[in-house]
Formats: structure tokens, C-alpha cells, sequence
């Protein structure tokens, strides 16, 4: 095929359900490729020399050689080449933020001017990842040696994974009752069915990784106990603690995190209301504060929640928006309305202490901050009232605090964050690793998987000396 | 870790103690601290529980629970030689024991357990009565048959008094008249610890207040994790917010919203009083 031939062939849309329909049911939006339209969108590719995409991608896909391979109907190929540098590619294929990673570079993108025509990177993936069963893999023999994991997210998954293989005799220990890390009890059913993390678990048991539930590393044991029955440990941990905005009226009745309000749906699985005993908050006008994908998660859980209006309060414009440009998407069309440059202020409630109405504040851009945003400036006087029964805070969340309060062997940075040598991901603890948002601070995915993978190196090289 | 029910026993009409093969939380718990536990796989919530006891040899812990809800009333329907599926803890921070005596004075410690708050208060009374203190325990039921662990509480303190609002056991009347007797005295209590229903603990801290006695509750605010990870437990005191599984259970008590901490608790009423009903559970 010619380049011009490549470039005509139109970008394959995403089947999806419609918008109304989804809004109301917990089903996945995104329904995936056929494996014709996969070949055709692979086929988009013009195998350019430079290979942009992967200096786009986190952890170095070699993305032209797995869609050439996809484009000639070779599936289990690119799956194979996607498999050497990413653990979890029907997760990342969903969730990464491709059009600010690989697609943002695609040269077709570029020759259109426009990074939605880019080739859907992401898309192929996913397919490759939920037609093909991947290969195990093989696994070294036994070294004898013991490492412990901590956490259950993609960094902790990752790093037993690649730990196991080497040959260590891995367990992994997860605080909450079901593993997954936030891929369970954050990422919501109609982005992430459930049964695909299950099957990334799955795998890790089949490796011979040992998973132990209910267990707080910090409480139910010390880590410097824990340190004694192994010989190296790897804390993914992470970013957990919902931050708050500290504004008047955030403590009453129908004010939640949003970790608390995606936790009872997606974890505790509240809105099977005839059998799950964990109740969730029937708000009728909710309002979900912050921009980013935790922000888009909860509006539209909210409407899945029965909601009759979402409202998403965003302090800077929507082009500052960190979720994905696909949630934003995807929001919109299923009804959530934006209020972008405008603020909470305070929160009012009624006389039983319950959410009665919101005030914002406008805002307008200034000068670009620190992290290159233009930094949103209140506009004096802009107030206004409106009417909700429910507010869902979704500005961020900090580093878990229970292992670093629990082990001061542990240096962490000013937010929290645990410190980590560059080259080996080892902490200030000999023989304790770390990574992940817990030391990223609230990141994605893909960088999670890609740090786990460099701890687990760091921990083989540290293993082969002691 | 097998969370095996070794001992059941029936304490009141609703009020029921297990004790639960426990090891790694018998070693690790001190008092103060609780646990989380969900009864069966996949539809259960998890539910925080005080340890009302624990022995670190024979690897187990002691749980008191009332049936008020759909979760509990399940947990009641377990038998001896069963599992429950989750435990998870020990979780809060253990109480601050301290020893109050100075020279020619021992130190004196007053806890006020309130109906099945004398769970929480047993271990809290054993922990002050061992680090050298006296220790007066109060304890509060609504009538005769609701006072419980009443042998083991006269065995963890120096003192005990029973009051009964119906007066058929014990002194007739409330936890904080009693309590307030002790702090009117020329001798003054070194700490009150208060557990119990919310409403009690709110009465209880003002009680103490005008006499300056310091007071800390435990409060059971309403949880998921237990961890720090949701903020649903969040409580106002002294004007901050708070999380009462990580920075709690246990706050002083004059400087807790208890406004706020008992609507807060009334959060999911209306959704509870449904799934009771669909529970089947409740006849
Ligand atoms: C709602 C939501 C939506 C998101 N959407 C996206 C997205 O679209 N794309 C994207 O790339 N990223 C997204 N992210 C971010 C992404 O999920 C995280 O960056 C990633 O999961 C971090 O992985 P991790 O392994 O470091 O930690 P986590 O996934 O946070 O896992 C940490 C685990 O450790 C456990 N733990 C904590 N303390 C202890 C302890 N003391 N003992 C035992 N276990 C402990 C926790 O319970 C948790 O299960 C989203 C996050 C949220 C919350
Ligand atoms: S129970 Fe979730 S933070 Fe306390």
C-alpha cells in the first residue's frame, strides 16, 4: 500500500452505545473493534522512519512494528511486541491518554492537522489485547529468594510479574478485600470491566504470585517486621488520600469524595441495590468539583446513579481539563453539563445539615503557572447560588500515608511522596523499593506499569547481590 | 488467616460476642483499635467493629456487635466453626494510655461505657488499670438485661457503677449524673474516656466540660475502608476536619462538632430502612 493509499483510508470509529441509552446503565461504553477494523485502522500507519509515537509512549511500544503486524491480520504478533514493554494492554488500551502520548505525535495526525485523525493507537491495542490470549511467558527457575509487594495496583501488579518471573517466590498484600488497586474500586465498570483486571490477577496466581487480602502493611504488620521474612519488598502503595477543597459546608450531609462516592458504586458494587448491603447516596442534582478523569468517573456515575443533572464545576477552561479528551467526550454526550472558569466557594446546607445549594466563584485565565497552565484569577463579585442536593469533590488526591507514618526508615518528600534513587527505584530503606503514584503522585497507568517494571529491575540487580 | 468463629455467645436480645482465630491482629492490636470485617463474598459491606478483647498467645479476638442493621443481623446468624469472610485490622490508633499517679496519689481514670459502648471500654479500663491507674468504670443500659460484660468489667477496674434508665438494676437515671458526681469532687478524675451511643457521648462531654476534666470519645463515625482512602468517616474537631479511622477513633471530647458527627451518621437512613426490608432479615 501506498502512503496515499494509507491516508485515505478513513479513521475507524469506535463502536460505542448510545449516549442516553448508557447513561443510565453500567455496561462498557466503548464496545471495541472488529478485527476488520482493526486491520483497517492499523492499516492507517505510515511506518514513517522517525517512529514519533514512541517517544510519545511512556514505555516505549514499539507501536509501527505491533499495527504493521495487526495490519496484516497477525494479532497475536503484535500483541506479543506490544507485551514486551507493557503488562497490561486491554487496561492501558482503555484508559492511557493517547491523544497527549503516542497520537499526539502520529505523523498522520500531523498531515491532517488535527491529533483526532491521528491513527486510534490505543483502540488497536485494546483489540489485540481482548482477542488474543496472551502467551505466559516463560519464568526462571527458583532463586530461593522471597519478595513481598505491597499494593495491588497496575505498579504492584506489574513488578510481582516480572518478579515472579525471574524466579522469586512473590506475595503480593492488598489492604482492602479485593485486589486491583484503583483499577477496582476508582475506575468505573463502563470504562474498565472488572473482569478484565480479574484476569490480569488471574494471571499473576498463575505465575505462582501468593495474593493476601485484608492485610495493612503499617498496621497488621510493621514493614520493618515484614522486612525479616523478605528479602526484598516493593510498596506501591498509592496516591489514596482524597484531598478536600477546605471550603465552609464540606462537611455536610451529601458531600463526598470522590473516592467514597466511586468506591460504594465500583468496589462495594452499591447500585445492585436488591443485593448489595453497602447503600449509595441518591442524589437528584449533583455537582462534582474538579477536571480531572476522577471528576469525569463521578459525573457520570452520578447519572448512572440516577441523577436528573450533573454539573461539573472546573476552575480553569476546558482546555486545561487533565482527563482525557475522550471522557470529556463522552460526558458531554451523555448530558453532563460544564461549567468550565467557575469555582465552589462554600457549600450551603438546610436545617437537617444536608446539601442545599452550591455558590460559585467565576474565574477568568491569567499569566501560565508552574505547570505551564494559564492559572485560573477569581473575578470579584461573580457569585452565584444555585440548587443541588449532592457535591462530589474530585480535586486530587495525595500519597497514602499509612506506610511512610508506620516506617520513618522511609524518607518521603514535602507532599508525601516516598523518595526513590533514579536508577535502581530502591528507597532510603536497603532492600525496600517503591513506585507508582506513590511516588509519582497521582499519575496514570502506563507510568505506574512502567515503574513497577523498573523496580522490579532494580530489584533483581539487588537480589543478584544479596 | 482463617477468621474462624471459635466462641459465640449471646449477651442480650440483640447484642451478640464472638470470638474470632485472629493471630496477626491478637498480636499486633492495642486498645483503642478496631477492626473491619464483611460477612460473606461478593454483596456484603464491610463494617467496623471494635476489639473488646484479645489474647496475642491463643491468637484471637473478641468482637461485641448489636444487630441494627441488615450486615449485622447476618453476622448474628453465623455459627461456632464458620468463617466470616473478611477481617481486616487492626485499624485507628490505640488509645493514649498514660499512668496519672504522683507521689502520695494514684491516678484516676473514670470510663463511661453506654449500652454496648462497654465494649470499646473494657479494654480501655484494663490498659489505664495496667499502666498504674485506678480506674471507676460507669456503666449505662437502658434496662436490667442490656448491661453487659459486667464480671469482666468489675475484673478490669477498681470500681464499677451500673445505671439503668428504668432503675432496674443499678442506680436509676443516666451515665452523666453519676459522671458529673465524680468531677464535682475536690479529687477530680485524670481522664474521662467516653464510648457509647452518640448522643450519650455529646451529653457526656458536657458534663465534664465546666470542671475542666479531659475527655476523649470514641467515635463510630460511619466507615468503608478504614484507612484514610474515602473521607466518609470525616469529622469536625476543634474547627479541622478529621478522619476518624486514621486520626481516631478516639478525640477530644470538647472540641468535637457533635452536631455535625450525629446528622452525619444519618447519612444513608433512608437507603438502610430499604434494605432492611429487602433484606428479609427483619421478619
Ligand atoms: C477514578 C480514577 C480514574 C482514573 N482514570 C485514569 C485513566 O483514565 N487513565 C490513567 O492512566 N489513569 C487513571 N487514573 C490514575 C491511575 O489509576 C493511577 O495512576 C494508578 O492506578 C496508580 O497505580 P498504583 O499501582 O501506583 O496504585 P493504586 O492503583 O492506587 O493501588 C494502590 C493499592 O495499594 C493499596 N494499599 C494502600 N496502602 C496499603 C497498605 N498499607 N497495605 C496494603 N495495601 C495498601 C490500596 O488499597 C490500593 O489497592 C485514575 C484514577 C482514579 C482514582
Ligand atoms: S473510612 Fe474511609 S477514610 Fe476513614
Amino acid at each position: 500500500m501506498t502512503a496515499k493509499e494509507r491516508m485515505s483510508i478513513p479513521p475507524q470509529e469506535m463502536p460505542q452505545q448510545d449516549p442516553l441509552a448508557r447513561a443510565r446503565n453500567m455496561e462498557e461504553v466503548a464496545l471495541g473493534y472488529t478485527a476488520e477494523m482493526a486491520k483497517k485502522e492499523a492499516s492507517r500507519c505510515l511506518n514513517c522512519p522517525a517512529k514519533p509515537c514512541v517517544q510519545g509512549c511512556p514505555v516505549k511500544i514499539d507501536i509501527p512494528a505491533f499495527l504493521a503486524a495487526a495490519a496484516e491480520g497477525d494479532f497475536a504478533r503484535a500483541l506479543a511486541i506490544i507485551r514486551k514493554n507493557s503488562l497490561l494492554p486491554a487496561v492501558c488500551g482503555r484508559v492511557c491518554p493517547q491523544e497527549r502520548q503516542c497520537q499526539k505525535f502520529c505523523t498522520v495526525g500531523k498531515m491532517f492537522k488535527d491529533v483526532a485523525k491521528a491513527v486510534a493507537i490505543g483502540r488497536v491495542e485494546r483489540f489485540c489485547a481482548d482477542n488474543v490470549q496472551a502467551e505466559a511467558g516463560e519464568k526462571a527457575a527458583p532463586t530461593g529468594k522471597r519478595v513481598a509487594v505491597i499494593g495491588s495496583g497496575p505498579a504492584s501488579i506489574t513488578c510481582a510479574a516480572d518478579c515472579a518471573r525471574a524466579g522469586h517466590s512473590v506475595t503480593m498484600y492488598e489492604a482492602f478485600h479485593k485486589p486491583g488497586g484503583v483499577l477496582v474500586y476508582g475506575i468505573p465498570e463502563f470504562r474498565l470491566p472488572k473482569s478484565i483486571v480479574q484476569k490480569e490477577i488471574d494471571g499473576l496466581k498463575d505465575l505462582g504470585v501468593e495474593v493476601v487480602t485484608d492485610f495493612v502493611v503499617g498496621k497488621t504488620r510493621k514493614l520493618a517486621d515484614m522486612k525479616k521474612d523478605f528479602d526484598a519488598i516493593f510498596v506501591g502503595t498509592g496516591a489514596g488520600l482524597p484531598k478536600f477543597m477546605d471550603i465552609e459546608g464540606e462537611n455536610l450531609i451529601g458531600v463526598f469524595s470522590a473516592n467514597e462516592y466511586l468506591t460504594r458504586a465500583n468496589l462495594m458494587k452499591a447500585y445492585v441495590e436488591d443485593r448489595a448491603a453497602t447503600p449509595y447516596w441518591h442524589g437528584r442534582k449533583v455537582a462534582v468539583l474538579g477536571g480531572g478523569n476522577v471528576a469525569m468517573d463521578a459525573a457520570r456515575m452520578a447519572l448512572r446513579l440516577g441523577a436528573e443533572e450533573v454539573h461539573l464545576i472546573y476552575r480553569r477552561s476546558e482546555k486545561e481539563m487533565p482527563a482525557r479528551v475522550e471522557e470529556v467526550h463522552h460526558a458531554k454526550e451523555e448530558g453532563v453539563v460544564f461549567h468550565t472558569l467557575e469555582n465552589a466557594k462554600r457549600i450551603l446546607g438546610d436545617d437537617d445539615g444536608r446539601v442545599a445549594a452550591i455558590e460559585c466563584l467565576k474565574y477568568q485565565l491569567g499569566e501560565p503557572d508552574s505547570s505551564g497552565r494559564r492559572s485560573p484569577v477569581p473575578i470579584e463579585g461573580s457569585e452565584f447560588v444555585f440548587p443541588v442536593d449532592t457535591v462530589v469533590v474530585a480535586v486530587g488526591s495525595g500519597a497514602n500515608p499509612l506506610i511512610a507514618s508506620t516506617t520513618p526508615e522511609i524518607e518521603t518528600d514535602r507532599k508525601g511522596h516516598v523518595i526513590v534513587d533514579e536508577a535502581t527505584r530502591m528507597t532510603t530503606m536497603p532492600g525496600v523499593f517503591a513506585g507508582g503514584d506513590i511516588v509519582l503522585g497521582a499519575a496514570t497507568v502506563i507510568l505506574a506499569m512502567g515503574e513497577g517494571r523498573a523496580a522490579a529491575e532494580g530489584i533483581n540487580q539487588w537480589l543478584a547481590k544479596h | 488467616m482463617s477468621n474462624k468463629i471459635l466462641v459465640k455467645t449471646q449477651l442480650s436480645a440483640n447484642v451478640w460476642r464472638m470470638r474470632l482465630d485472629a493471630p496477626l491482629i491478637a498480636k499486633e492490636r492495642k486498645a483503642g483499635q478496631f477492626v473491619i470485617l464483611r460477612t460473606t463474598c461478593e454483596w456484603a459491606e464491610r463494617i467496623p467493629l471494635t476489639i473488646a478483647d484479645a489474647d496475642p498467645e491463643a491468637g484471637t479476638i473478641d468482637i461485641i456487635f448489636q444487630t441494627v442493621g441488615a450486615s449485622t443481623k447476618e453476622l448474628s446468624l453465623l455459627n461456632e466453626g464458620e468463617e466470616i469472610a473478611d477481617v481486616v485490622g487492626p485499624l485507628g490508633k490505640p488509645t493514649d494510655i498514660k499512668d496519672y499517679s504522683t507521689p502520695g496519689r494514684k491516678g484516676w481514670v473514670v470510663v463511661v461505657g453506654g449500652g454496648i459502648g462497654v465494649a470499646p471500654s473494657h479494654p480501655i479500663a484494663q490498659a489505664f488499670r495496667q499502666a498504674g491507674n485506678r480506674v471507676t468504670a460507669i456503666m449505662g443500659a437502658r434496662t436490667k438485661e442490656l448491661v453487659i460484660m459486667e464480671d469482666e468489667m468489675r475484673k478490669a477496674c477498681n470500681d464499677v457503677i451500673i445505671v439503668t434508665d428504668d432503675g432496674s438494676y443499678g442506680r436509676k437515671g443516666l451515665v452523666t449524673e453519676p459522671l458529673k458526681e465524680l468531677c464535682e469532687g475536690e479529687d477530680k478524675p485524670d481522664e474521662v474516656v467516653v464510648a457509647g451511643p452518640p448522643v450519650m457521648m455529646k451529653f457526656a462531654s458536657l458534663a465534664t466540660k465546666p470542671y475542666g476534666v479531659k475527655t476523649i470519645v470514641s467515635l463510630n463515625s460511619i466507615m468503608i475502608d478504614g484507612t484514610g482512602m474515602c473521607g466518609g468517616c470525616r469529622v469536625t474537631v476543634g474547627g479541622k476536619t478529621k478522619f476518624v479511622c486514621v486520626d481516631g477513633p478516639e478525640f477530644d471530647a470538647h472540641e468535637v462538632d457533635f452536631d455535625n458527627f450525629i446528622k452525619r451518621l444519618s447519612t444513608f437512613k433512608a437507603e438502610e430502612a430499604a434494605h432492611k426490608c429487602r433484606s428479609g432479615l427483619f421478619g
